[in-house]
C-alpha cells in the first residue's frame, strides 16, 4: 500500500450516471487487475473505495459510478484537481488459474476491473471472452474498449436493447470456458455462481471503514473463516463462499 | 525522558499518543507503514474470552464528520491472542501493549482479564464496558454505577496490571460512572467509546448498517469528549486517557489540558495511516507554538485558575 497524491489528468461521463477518471501518479503498488484504491474525496470522511479500471506506469484509470454524495463530488473535480490515494489494496484477481479460454463476466460498475484483467490474459496469450450484463444499451460501458483489446465481447441487458436479452446467465450455457473470473452485484455473482461450469474467482464489494485491513468493517464469513473483503479480497474463489452467512 | 513523555499508573511512555482499540488491529498492517515503535504504546482490538465474527454487514456508514462502524467485536477470542498474535507482535513491536477487554458477563471480562494480565507485554489493561454494538453486555455494564463497578472490582481481583475502564458517553452524566470505577479500585480511566448513533438510505427507507445501529466516532465527537474528559478529570484523581475525534497535535494538546494524562486516536488511523506518526512529529512544534515546555505539565491546565 501506498499513499499517492494523483493529479486527475481527465473526468468523463461515460453514460448518465459513471465516469471515467484518468489520473497521474505513482502506480508503483499495483500488483494486479482486480484491485482497487481508496480516494480521498474533499468533504467526506471516508476514503472511496474504488476498483482499478486500469493502470500502467504514472497513470491509473478509474471507472466509477456515482452513487451518493462522495462520487458525486468526485464527478464535480476537474482535470488538474489532486486526490490523496492509497493504491495498491486488496488481492486482486490470479491468472496463473485461467487455463486458456478464461471467460470474464462483468456486471454494470462490476466491469471496470475486468479490463485490467482481460488486458493480462491476453499479455499472458490466453483468449479470454468477455459476458458483459447491463440494464440498457445506455448504461453499457467499456464493451469497445474490451473489443480493441482483442477480446471476445458478448453483452446481455435485461431489457434487449442491445446484445442478448436477459442477465449474464442466459448466455452463459452457450459458452465454453476453461475458467470463470466475476465482478457485479451480489444477486448477479450468485446466479453466475449457480451456472458456473468451472472454478472461478469472483470479486466483491462491501462498505469498508479503512480499506487495509483493521478496522474489520467488511468481514466476510467465508468456508476458511472470517475474511476481511478489503484485504482478504475483495477477489474470493468460488469454492470458498457462503451465500447464506 | 524527553519532553512528550507521560506516565499511566507508574508505566512510563515516550509519548502520549496511543492509537485507539478497534482501529490499529494488532499493529501488524500499520509496522509496514512505519516503525510504530515510535508511539507511547497501542491498544489491540478488543478481546473477548472467546472468538467472535461480530454483526452482519454493512457494519459501516459515513456521517458527516465521522463515521458510524457496528463492528461487534470481532476478535479471535483471548487464547488465540495469548498464543499467536501476542508472540507475532515481538517481531515488531518492542515496548508493552495495551490489551482492550469486551464482555458479556462480569465471568467473561475476569477470564479474559485474568489471562492477558499474565502477559509480559500487557503494560495495562483497558476494559471496555460501552460497546455500543453488542447486546446483553458491552454497554449495559457502561451506563449504571453499580454495574460498572461490579466488573471493576471483578477485575481488579485477578489482574497484576494496571486496570483502566473505558466508559461510555452514551449516559446521563458520565461523573457518577467514573467515580464508581475508582471507588471500586480502577487504576485509570478511558474514555471516550463511541456516540450510538444511525444513518438511514433514502432510497431503501432502511438504515444504512445492517443492526440499525452503530457507533459514532471521528471528528465530529471531539467538543463531546473533550468535554466529558474535563468532567471527569475534575471527579476523580486516577489518570484519564483521553480520546472521541482526536487526529492533530492540536487536539492533543486540548485533550491534555482538559486532563487527559495520554490520549487515543482512533478513527484517524483508519482515513490516514500515517496520522499518529504525524501527530508525534508535529507536537513539539505545536508546544513550541504555546510556551509548553513538557507535555506532562500541562495535564489538566485548564482547570487551573
Amino acid at each position: 500500500m501506498k499513499q499517492v497524491l494523483f493529479t486527475i489528468r481527465e473526468n468523463t461521463p461515460l453514460t448518465g450516471d459513471v465516469c471515467r477518471m484518468v489520473l497521474e501518479g505513482d502506480t508503483g503498488a499495483i500488483t494486479a487487475p482486480g484491485q482497487f484504491v481508496n480516494v480521498q474525496v474533499p468533504g467526506f470522511t471516508l476514503r472511496r473505495p474504488i476498483s482499478v479500471c486500469d493502470w500502467e506506469k504514472g497513470k491509473l484509470t478509474l471507472v466509477y459510478k456515482i452513487v451518493g454524495g462522495g462520487t458525486a463530488k468526485l464527478e464535480e473535480m476537474k482535470p488538474g484537481e489532486r486526490l490523496d490515494i492509497l493504491t495498491g489494496l486488496g488481492n486482486g484477481f490470479d491468472t496463473a488459474k485461467s487455463g486458456q479460454k478464461p471467460l470474464l463476466i462483468g456486471g454494470g460498475v462490476g466491469t471496470p476491473p475486468l479490463y485490467a484483467l482481460c488486458k493480462k490474459l491476453l499479455a499472458e496469450g490466453k483468449e479470454p471472452t468477455a459476458l458483459l450484463g447491463f440494464r440498457s444499451e445506455k448504461e453499457v460501458i467499456l464493451a469497445e474498449e474490451f473489443k480493441a483489446l482483442g477480446a471476445e465481447v458478448c453483452i446481455a441487458t435485461e431489457d434487449g436493447s442491445v446484445g442478448t436479452k436477459g442477465f449474464v446467465t442466459a448466455v452463459m450455457p452457450r459458452l465454453t470456458y476453461s475458467y470463470l473470473y466475476a465482478c457485479g452485484p451480489i444477486p448477479m455473482l450468485k446466479a453466475v455462481d449457480g451456472a458456473a461450469q468451472t472454478s472461478g474467482q469472483l470479486s466483491f464489494e462491501e462498505r469498508m471503514g479503512c480499506g487495509f485491513g483493521v478496522c474489520m468493517g467488511c468481514s466476510w464469513m467465508t468456508k476458511n473463516g472470517s475474511k476481511r473483503i478489503c484485504t482478504d479480497g475483495p477477489v474470493l474463489e468460488r469454492e470458498e463462499l457462503l451465500w447464506d452467512a | 525522558m524527553g519532553r512528550l513523555s507521560v506516565s499511566l499508573s507508574g508505566w512510563e511512555l515516550d509519548n502520549p499518543i496511543i492509537p485507539a482499540s478497534g482501529t490499529f488491529g494488532y499493529g501488524k498492517e500499520f509496522a509496514e507503514l512505519y516503525d510504530i515503535n515510535c508511539l507511547g504504546t497501542f491498544s489491540f482490538k478488543g478481546t473477548t474470552r472467546e472468538a467472535r465474527f461480530g454483526n452482519p454487514t454493512p457494519r459501516i456508514a459515513e456521517c458527516p464528520a465521522g463515521l458510524i462502524n457496528s463492528v461487534g467485536l470481532q476478535n479471535p477470542g483471548v487464547d488465540h491472542v495469548l498464543e499467536v498474535e501476542l508472540p507475532q507482535m515481538k517481531a515488531y513491536f518492542h515496548k508493552k501493549v495495551i490489551a482492550n477487554v469486551g464482555g458479556f458477563s462480569v465471568e467473561d471480562y475476569v477470564e479474559a482479564c485474568g489471562k492477558l494480565s499474565r502477559s509480559d507485554q500487557v503494560g495495562l489493561l483497558e476494559v471496555n464496558i460501552s460497546c455500543p454494538n453488542v447486546e446483553h453486555g458491552g454497554m449495559t455494564f457502561g451506563v449504571s454505577p453499580e454495574a460498572a463497578a461490579e466488573v471493576t472490582r471483578a477485575v481488579k481481583k485477578v489482574s497484576s496490571k494496571p486496570v483502566y475502564v473505558k466508559l461510555s458517553p452514551n449516559v446521563t452524566d458520565i461523573v457518577p460512572i467514573a467515580k464508581a470505577c475508582e471507588e471500586a479500585g480502577a487504576d485509570g480511566l478511558s474514555l471516550i467509546n463511541t456516540l450510538l448513533g444511525m444513518r438511514i438510505d433514502p432510497r431503501t427507507r432502511r438504515p444504512v448498517i445492517a443492526n440499525r445501529m452503530g457507533g459514532y466516532s471521528g471528528k465530529g465527537i471531539f467538543p463531546v469528549a473533550l468535554r466529558m474528559v474535563y468532567q471527569v478529570y475534575e471527579a476523580v484523581s486516577i489518570p484519564v486517557i483521553g480520546m472521541g475525534g482526536v487526529s492533530t497535535a492540536e487536539d492533543v494538546i486540548e485533550m491534555m489540558l482538559a486532563g487527559a494524562a495520554a490520549v487515543e486516536v482512533g478513527s484517524a488511523n483508519l482515513v490516514d495511516p500515517w496520522v499518529c506518526k504525524h501527530i508525534i512529529d508535529d507536537l513539539p512544534r505545536v508546544m513550541d507554538k504555546y510556551g509548553m515546555k513538557e507535555l506532562k505539565d500541562i495535564i489538566g491546565g485548564a482547570h487551573h485558575g
